[in-house]
């Protein structure tokens, strides 16, 4: 049977394999979706699973693209340069994690360093800050996820290298956006964090600031790109060496105009060129 | 050699082949387990295993917290399922009508069937805050949700293998003891029971083993805390489980590292822990059965 005009047959459908950060897995997959009007002949196969599952693939060379929403760790650049891979880093979009509490929560601004004494478990009733006597419920991400370990460097630790504070013992680990979300609907003793494209209405968004004095300030695209929303982070694809040729195109792609239109649709912040 | 004994000789090895697979993959399973998880005894000292922290990405390895949340789970789960499990399969199979039965003994087992990780789901929308508002809880997600929800997944299995145990009894059993004057409950209690009893506990077994092993329904509803199982007041706080643990972190380890064969070590504590359950209900099997032969004799 003849193929459509224009639609490619099989043998000349060329993959992209994408892999790695669950924050990142809507915007990759827009991004995809797009990229088939403009090279119908590429599919970009993506799947989540955390960062950390993104670099590991990169490591064991399974992957072209790898996303993930923290910076190789040293020890894992060491393990994938003596797999004989080395990764390149391309900066595709930033974004802002916000920190959220239920929506009678009364509570509307916190400090940096308030919200670190509440994860590390000194600060255990909402009374403490302002707000009611209700015990505090934390919620986290797994360790796997990229958004737990870069809250617990520049939130918790106060972006200090040799600050050893961990989160409390008794913060609840769950295993996906969804999870924080669904337990903040209801639970008004809760204080979660999430990346900013991942919140919903159901939620509510504390302003925060570095110090105690203020100003404090709600996480938006403006506040992240003035630098004035201190919670903020860049997110990266990494490659397998030096990008192939449809690799290469793709990554040009996502950093023009077009694939940084999704990133602000989707709730993130567009990297600046 | 005549055609039917060649037969006979390829279908007695053929079963003993398969019989004796069965025994060799378990061994085998264990040998790899050892094999991944040994290490991790000799990169993390017995007093940091033993320590009351988990928090692998920075090199905390305490496992009492996960081994506690998983009995605590499994415990509560079990306590639920076997009393309501069995009373469930006698009613099925001496209380209610053949016609009855017939329509009941279908729809537990398609219960049994059901997607854990639905029911997960369920247990995130529905149990959990119901049981926050209900009991005045910090958070819906804890123990006792854990063990509320696998006591549920657990019931059908209970249910539908101890149902056939009871089923299997002899009628004449239950016609001797109705004729020397016994009524309908000393007859389940006394006759029926006792006679499926080893039954009835593979059923218990299955189940506890069913509750020990599930992990998508824990890891969505007990909070994934790592906090030490202290007494009675932890079922209403989070806790994680040794399965929650090795489906959440699996993914993300590097092969090769510390973390990775601590995750195989908690594997080898799954595997020893459900042997244990086993060979306990198989040691009071078989004391049981000695018994009763002598009484017969």
């Amino acid at each position: 049977m003849p193929s459509p005009a224009g639609a490619p047959t099989p043998s000349q459908i060329e993959n992209l394999v994408n892999k790695g950060s669950d924050t990142m897995v809507n915007l990759a997959l827009a991004w995809a979706e797009a990229y088939r009007q403009v090279r119908p002949e590429l599919s970009v196969a993506v799947t989540g699973g955390g960062s950390g599952t993104g670099i590991a693939a990169l490591i064991n060379n399974t992957v072209d693209l790898a996303n993930a929403s923290r910076a190789i760790k040293p020890e894992e650049l060491a393990d994938a340069e003596a797999n004989g891979v080395h990764p390149v880093e391309f900066v595709v979009a930033r974004d802002a994690i916000a920190v959220i509490v239920h929506r009678s929560n009364p509570v509307d601004e916190l400090s940096l360093e308030q919200i670190s004494r509440i994860y590390s478990g000194e600060i255990d009733n909402w009374a403490e800050v302002g707000g009611e006597d209700r015990p505090i419920v934390r919620l986290s991400r797994e360790t796997n996820s990229g958004t737990h370990v870069y809250f617990l460097e520049e939130v918790l630790r106060l972006g200090q290298k040799d600050n050893p504070t961990l989160f409390s013992a008794d913060t609840l680990l769950l295993p996906s956006s969804e999870g924080i979300t669904a337990e903040l609907s209801y639970n008004q003793n809760a204080i979660g964090y999430d990346g900013l494209g991942y919140v919903t209405d159901d939620v509510k968004v504390v302003a925060v600031a570095v110090g105690p004095e203020g100003p404090y300030i709600l996480p938006s695209a403006e506040t992240v790109n003035d630098g004035s929303y201190p919670i903020a982070r860049d997110l990266y694809v990494y490659t397998a060496g030096q990008p192939t040729a449809e690799a290469q195109a793709y990554l040009e792609w996502i950093l023009g105009p077009d694939g940084q239109a999704i990133v602000t649709q989707l709730g993130f912040v567009p990297v600046k060129s | 050699m005549s055609r039917s004994s060649w037969s006979e000789f390829v279908i007695t090895r053929l079963i003993r082949v398969t019989g004796a697979s069965a025994i060799v993959f378990v061994v085998m399973i264990f040998v790899f387990l050892f094999g991944e998880g040994a290490p991790a005894v000799a990169e993390v000292p017995l007093a940091h295993l033993l320590s009351a922290r988990w928090y692998p990405i920075e090199s905390h390895f305490g496992l009492l917290p996960l081994i506690s949340g998983s009995l605590a789970v499994t415990l509560g789960a079990a306590l639920l399922a076997v009393p309501l499990g069995v009373a469930t399969a006698v009613f099925i199979a001496e209380v209610v009508p053949r016609w009855a039965r017939e329509i009941l003994k279908p729809l537990v087992e398609l219960l049994a069937g059901l997607p854990s990780v639905m029911l997960g789901f369920l247990g995130i929308v529905v149990l959990a805050p119901r049981l926050y508002e209900i009991l005045g809880l910090p958070t819906g997600l804890t123990a006792l949700t854990g063990a509320l929800l696998l006591g549920w997944i657990a019931i059908p299995t209970i249910v539908s293998v101890a149902e056939d145990a009871l089923d299997s009894v002899p009628r004449t059993y239950r016609e001797a003891a109705l004729a020397i004057g016994a009524t309908r409950w000393q007859t389940i209690w006394r006759v029926t029971l006792p006679a499926a009893r080893s039954g009835v506990l593979t059923a218990v077994m299955l189940g506890i083993g069913r509750a020990l092993g599930e992990t998508m329904a824990v890891m969505m509803v007990t909070g994934n805390a790592p906090v030490l199982f202290t007494g009675l007041g932890s079922l209403l706080r989070p806790v994680r489980t040794l399965t929650a643990t090795i489906a959440a972190e699996m993914g993300e380890v590097a092969n090769g590292s510390t973390h990775y064969h601590t995750l195989f070590l908690i594997g080898i504590l799954l595997f020893v822990i459900s042997l244990a359950v086993n060979l306990a209900a198989a040691s009071v099997v078989f004391r049981m059965r000695t018994r009763a032969e002598r009484v017969l004799s």
